[in-house]
């Protein structure tokens, strides 16, 4: 019988008549180095820069405490432009990903299952991507003009070139001796890419995902800077202007919280679609 | 009714390196075939060919429709639960029904909606028996299944293969280094060297005289000979490009 490690994923218990001596059965990891990562270390890294601010350690007009950044916070909401600010934001963000992720997903699926559609698409998305996207805010203004659009359209192209570079090589690099085995049972093409192809993708998918949000945020924070009227980096460049270092902490704060949304989303993902796999934890 | 498998003068390089030499090999149908030879004499490279993994150079391959193989890894996908792994090669309905008689024929019900690398090795080369068994095929591929897992469960897959036989009565072609292995289940036994078959062994021994005897010992000699003979013969797999070309 199968010998399972304690942290395996495995489905949920199977009735069976004979003796079994190991249960098959998920264990939950401990909850200790959940509660360490996401509360104990972020807490004490607020604590001690309150404390350093508290104490005059720091200058209160270079870096704003924590305490100052969260009145900021419930000032601007007070005023109403902290929540205009964000959804704007987040809509670009998300505007943007999704974007990206459609294009990112048929040129990838498509060139990675298709020679001929590769030698078409490959060399332009190579050349793209040693350029840093960054440096096409000048283009994508002189092009599409300084409203969303230009926003939109570079937060996508950061976040499809990660996208399609990832799923080619993954579908690439799907363990041969499992083609080899649909083919010896015959199946349709379509089954192949469904069931193997596709599926066997997914972990380097996924790696290519994760990639394109934290993208995404760089895409969004370096387009917020120009000529926008509206959003966290609008907010950020009028604090600048008023010397509002809270503030723009504040923006800080926000864009970091992005980031760590991006992360927790494809984490969950992870051990949604790759339940399948055992991992290393690490020890 | 017509012969499982038949080959006929084929020839397979790789390269400079002549694999399959002008050879010829007939399997019965119900027949049970075990393949020898030393490393690298192209006993895969046969499989392969019969799998239509692989085209002959020159030569004749004729293997029944519904052929299935098990490889020497389990190759289980690991993003599917077993009983979906062992209906992979199903179509129409009812398959998680087929997949699941094909896991009850192994032993392996219990452990139908696991993931596969959850199984031991031993388990996952029964999940994958299961899944070439569930296609009910006229000729079985087997590429050194067993020689991965350890003697005990080498023993009960051997037990199993020979009841498996029994039921199904496909032709089988086994690919083993094992000579013990070969002796225990085979038909027939056939040594390969020089890129063709080079002796036929024909296995008339009752289920005790496998498994022990003076009959199964002097066999057992006889094929060591042959191998051991084989690994002493000058190396005819590798030659002039030039002397390659067939007629």
């Amino acid at each position: 019988m199968a010998h399972l490690s304690s942290d395996q994923a495995l489905p949920a218990p199977i009735a069976v008549g004979g003796p079994q001596a190991t249960p098959r059965r998920r264990t939950r990891p401990c909850l200790a180095p959940a509660v360490t990562r996401y509360l104990l270390v972020p807490a004490a890294l607020v604590g001690a820069w309150q404390a350093a601010c508290s104490l005059g350690v720091v200058d209160p007009a270079v870096i704003a405490s924590p305490i100052e950044v969260a009145q900021a916070g419930v000032r601007l909401a007070k005023e109403g432009v902290l929540w205009t600010d964000l959804s704007v934001s987040a809509r670009r963000a998300a505007l943007g990903f999704a974007l990206g992720l459609v294009v990112g997903v048929v040129t990838g699926v498509t060139a990675g299952l298709w020679q001929r559609a590769e030698s078409v698409i490959d060399s332009p998305i190579q050349i793209l991507n040693t350029i840093p996207f960054l440096a096409l805010v000048p283009l994508f203004i002189l092009w599409f003009g300084i409203g969303e659009k230009p926003k939109v359209i570079l937060i996508a192209t950061g976040a499809a070139i990660p996208i399609y570079l990832n799923l080619v090589s993954a579908i690439r690099n799907v363990d041969v001796r499992l083609i080899e085995m649909a083919q010896t049972l015959g199946v349709s093409r379509r089954r192949l890419v469904g069931r193997v192809l596709l599926p066997g993708a997914l972990p380097g998918t996924l790696v290519g995902l994760r990639m394109a949000l934290a993208f995404s945020v760089i895409g969004l924070v370096a387009a917020e800077q120009i000529n926008a009227d509206a959003g966290i980096g609008y907010m950020m460049e009028a604090a600048r202007q008023f010397l509002r270092t809270d503030e723009i902490f504040l923006g800080l704060a926000l864009y970091a919280l992005f980031g760590l949304a991006a992360s927790a989303f494809v984490t969950l993902l992870e051990r949604l679609l790759l339940a399948w796999q055992p991992r290393f934890a690490g020890r | 009714m017509s012969a499982a498998v038949e080959v006929q003068g084929v020839s397979r390089r790789f390269g400079a390196r002549v694999v399959l030499d002008d050879l010829s090999l007939t399997v019965e149908p119900e027949e049970f075939v075990a393949l020898m030879g030393p490393s690298g004499c192209g006993k895969s490279t046969l499989l392969r060919l019969l799998a239509r993994l692989d085209r002959p150079d020159e030569g004749r391959v004729v293997v029944p429709g519904r052929h299935a193989i098990a490889f020497q890894e389990p190759r289980l996908l690991p993003w599917e639960k077993v009983w979906r792994n062992v209906g992979f090669g199903l179509t129409g309905p009812g398959v998680r029904e087929r997949a699941l008689a094909a896991l009850r024929e192994v032993g392996l019900e219990h452990v139908a909606d696991a993931w596969p690398k959850t199984l031991s090795g031993g388990e996952a080369q029964r999940a994958a028996l299961a899944r070439a068994l569930a296609l009910d095929p006229e000729l079985l591929l087997l590429d050194e299944p067993f020689a991965a897992v350890d003697a005990l469960t080498r023993l009960r897959l051997h037990a199993l293969v020979r009841d498996l036989r029994t039921r199904h009565l496909p032709a089988i072609l086994l690919v083993t280094h094992d000579v013990d292995e070969a002796i225990a289940l085979a038909d027939r036994i056939d040594v390969i060297g020089g890129g063709r078959i080079r002796e036929q062994f024909a296995v008339q021994l009752s289920d005790a005289e496998r498994r022990d005897g003076p009959a199964r010992a002097e066999l057992r000699d006889r094929l060591l000979h042959a191998l051991g003979a084989e690994l002493d013969a000058p190396a005819r797999s590798f030659r002039e490009p030039v002397s390659t070309k067939g007629p």
